[in-house]
């Protein structure tokens, strides 16, 4: 059950071109798990910005000094992430979580790969150590355009039986993206489940690189919302359900974690023709004249 | 402070209270549930419901603008035999006021949903939302024209309950919206729900293409507040004993009064509910307190007062805020 807390600002520290924030927000901590998502408030109360902005729990200490503590990542973008960036401890901010569907955990031991782009390697630290806990073993693979945008490598490596790392320009580890180490990684690692969080590129390809091996894969998504708690329909992408119906489904509410052959990735952001519900065959338009607007499309 | 009478009545409908959530900001009202009890609104107003299941537009469908939002969403939606069991269902067991909203790509469309919703326990009234695009009229929507809002209006209340009020939902996207209110009454609606989002768009000055899927969307939030407003104004003055529920870029009680003093028994609150959950709540009890502090003893009291229509006794006060210092960013 997501909460709305007037969280109080702990921290705000810089991890390399990305920020870490942690909040006290109790009641969120607490019910917490790899994969949830907050969304905050930008802006203070009369901010021009409305909507919400969606981060990944990274760590959370649901007791300890300060009671229920929740870190996140985030990378300035705009004008949200700004204000945020320029918080100061004790100041508060708005946030609800947890929000969405995390990953599902393994009943057994099983072997399993963790590939993180960029920040996306924020919900997967927690998710290495849920995984260890239950004897399960951890390989990570971790990419980014540059190394001061790899996040998390330090603690990866210590959590992990191994770590990979990639950037686009080579200045950390392999020079290249992380699908071209992950193949290697799966074959000597013999891994049985595959959990990935990233930009949707990076997704796709982990995704499939996976599934070709009949690799089962959970995947975090990326995709603007404007509300986070399931009411606007703005996350949507189209996910086949287990009775083969594809249907446009809300990230932040049956996601971000999905099954990675779930995902229609070569139709995202489209609606496919079989999509439940998806238009059928329009009438030729006459040239030069404009599809029916959408007034008041909501 | 003395207790304001906030009941308020909507075509012969009575609600305990005038805040409603906006057609399309609260799905079906299950969500906004776990953040505050949403059968202490006035009504939940659901999203616009087609007679078959509906994907919508591709994304991105949403893009932030100063002070409001584009969508394009495209009504999805799960079909009016998914809603009834699911979604009405749930409404009607939860003990809330279901204000369906219903959306059609014809005039028989429109009049086969009001058919089915007929009799369907939980339903308290139907929003005809004809700001959708009109596959019947080459690109138009039925609000922008008199005649196909009429048709659709009077198509609907044909197959409505008597007792159940039909509202209107118009477009400010149009030259003369009493022109637009005028035939949808003549055409027997109740009353009217003023306004749906108007027509916008955003380029990416990165792709240099529109931001959005369907590249056009729909505008709300405060942004829009001064648009809506007058349209209610105008609505009421022209209209001014046809009920009116009024929404666009509701954020504050005081937001709320406005519509009210411009001549809303009820407001939606819509876009708001995106960045803040429990906004329609807070609004209520704000509205409570700045009603009270101008003297109102009933809500009903403060409908259409902008107007100069009965003298009050309040007494403007320096000290009251009444709305965003001039030169604020907001």
């Amino acid at each position: 059950m997501p909460v709305q807390v007037q969280a109080e600002v702990l921290s705000l520290t810089r991890v390399g071109a990305y920020h870490a924030m942690t909040l006290i927000a109790p009641g969120i901590a607490e019910q917490a798990r790899p994969g949830h998502f907050v969304a905050l408030q930008v802006g203070g109360p009369a901010s021009s910005m409305l909507l919400r902005r969606a981060f990944a729990i990274h760590e959370v200490a649901a007791r300890g000094r300060y009671g229920g503590t929740v870190q996140f990542v985030f990378s300035v973008h705009g004008g949200g992430t700004q204000w945020l960036a320029e918080r100061r401890p004790s100041d508060r901010v708005d946030v609800i979580g947890p929000l969405g569907t995390p990953f599902r955990l393994p009943r057994e031991r099983v072997v399993a790969t963790l590939v993180g782009g960029g920040y996306g390697a924020a919900p997967l630290l927690p998710l290495a150590d849920a995984l260890r806990e239950r004897g399960c073993r951890v390989d990570v693979v971790l990419g980014a355009g540059s190394s001061d945008r790899l996040f998390g490598a330090l603690e990866a490596k210590r959590m992990s039986t191994s770590l990979a790392v990639t950037t686009d320009d080579g200045s950390a580890g392999v020079k290249g993206t992380v699908s071209d180490v992950l193949p290697q990684v799966l074959e000597r690692t013999g891994s049985q489940v595959v959990y990935a969080c990233g930009p949707m590129g990076m997704l796709r390809a982990v995704a499939e690189l996976a599934e070709s091996r009949d690799i089962p894969s959970q995947v975090a998504v990326e995709e603007s919302m404007a509300c986070g708690i399931g009411v606007c329909m703005t996350c949507v992408l189209p996910v086949v359900g287990s009775d083969g119906v594809t249907r446009m489904v809300r990230s932040c509410v049956e996601g971000p974690v999905f099954l990675g052959d779930r995902v229609r990735w070569a139709d995202v952001g489209t609606v496919p023709a079989d999509a439940l519900g998806a238009p059928q065959a329009p009438a030729p338009a006459a040239p030069d004249e404009p599809a029916p607007a959408n007034v008041g499309g909501n | 402070m003395a207790a304001v009478d906030l009941s308020t009545e909507l075509g012969g409908v009575a609600f305990p209270n005038p805040v409603f959530t906006a057609s399309g900001c609260a799905a079906a009202g299950q969500e906004l549930d776990r953040f505050f009890d949403v059968t202490q609104l006035g009504a939940v107003v659901t999203k616009s419901i087609m007679l078959e299941p509906r994907s919508g537009r591709a994304t991105p469908r949403m893009a932030e603008t100063p002070s409001g939002m584009l969508n394009s969403i495209g009504l999805q939606g799960p079909g009016i035999d998914v809603f009834l069991d699911k979604d009405l269902a749930w409404l009607r067991d939860r003990g809330a006021r279901a204000v369906v909203s219903i959306a059609g790509g014809s005039v028989d469309a429109y009049a086969e949903l009001a058919r089915r919703l007929r009799g369907r326990p939980g339903l308290t009234m139907v929003e005809v939302n004809i700001s959708c695009p009109n596959v019947e009229d080459r690109g138009q929507v039925f609000a922008c024209d008199p005649y196909a809002a009429s048709e659709v209006v009077a198509a609907v209340r044909r197959e409505t309950a008597p007792e159940i009020p039909v509202f209107a939902k118009l477009s400010p996207d149009v030259t003369d919206i009493t022109e637009i209110a005028r035939a949808c009454v003549d055409a027997g609606a109740t009353g009217l729900s003023v306004i749906n989002t108007l027509l916008g768009m955003v380029i990416d000055t990165t792709t240099l293409r529109p931001v959005l899927g369907g590249i056009t969307g729909g505008l709300s939030g405060p942004a829009i507040r001064p648009v809506a407003v007058r349209c209610v104004w105008q609505v009421h003055a022209a209209l001014p004993d046809v009920p009116i529920l009024g929404m666009g870029g509701i954020r504050t009680g005081l937001d709320a009064l406005e519509f009210v003093l411009a001549g809303a028994s009820a407001v939606s609150v819509g876009t708001t509910v995106f960045g803040d959950p429990g906004a329609p709540l807070r609004i209520l009890g704000e509205l409570e307190q700045a009603l009270a502090a101008r003297g109102f003893a009933r809500l009903a009291d403060a409908v259409g007062v902008a107007h100069g229509r009965p003298a009050q006794e309040y007494v403007p006060q320096d000290a009251d805020p009444v709305g965003d210092e001039p030169g604020s960013p907001a």
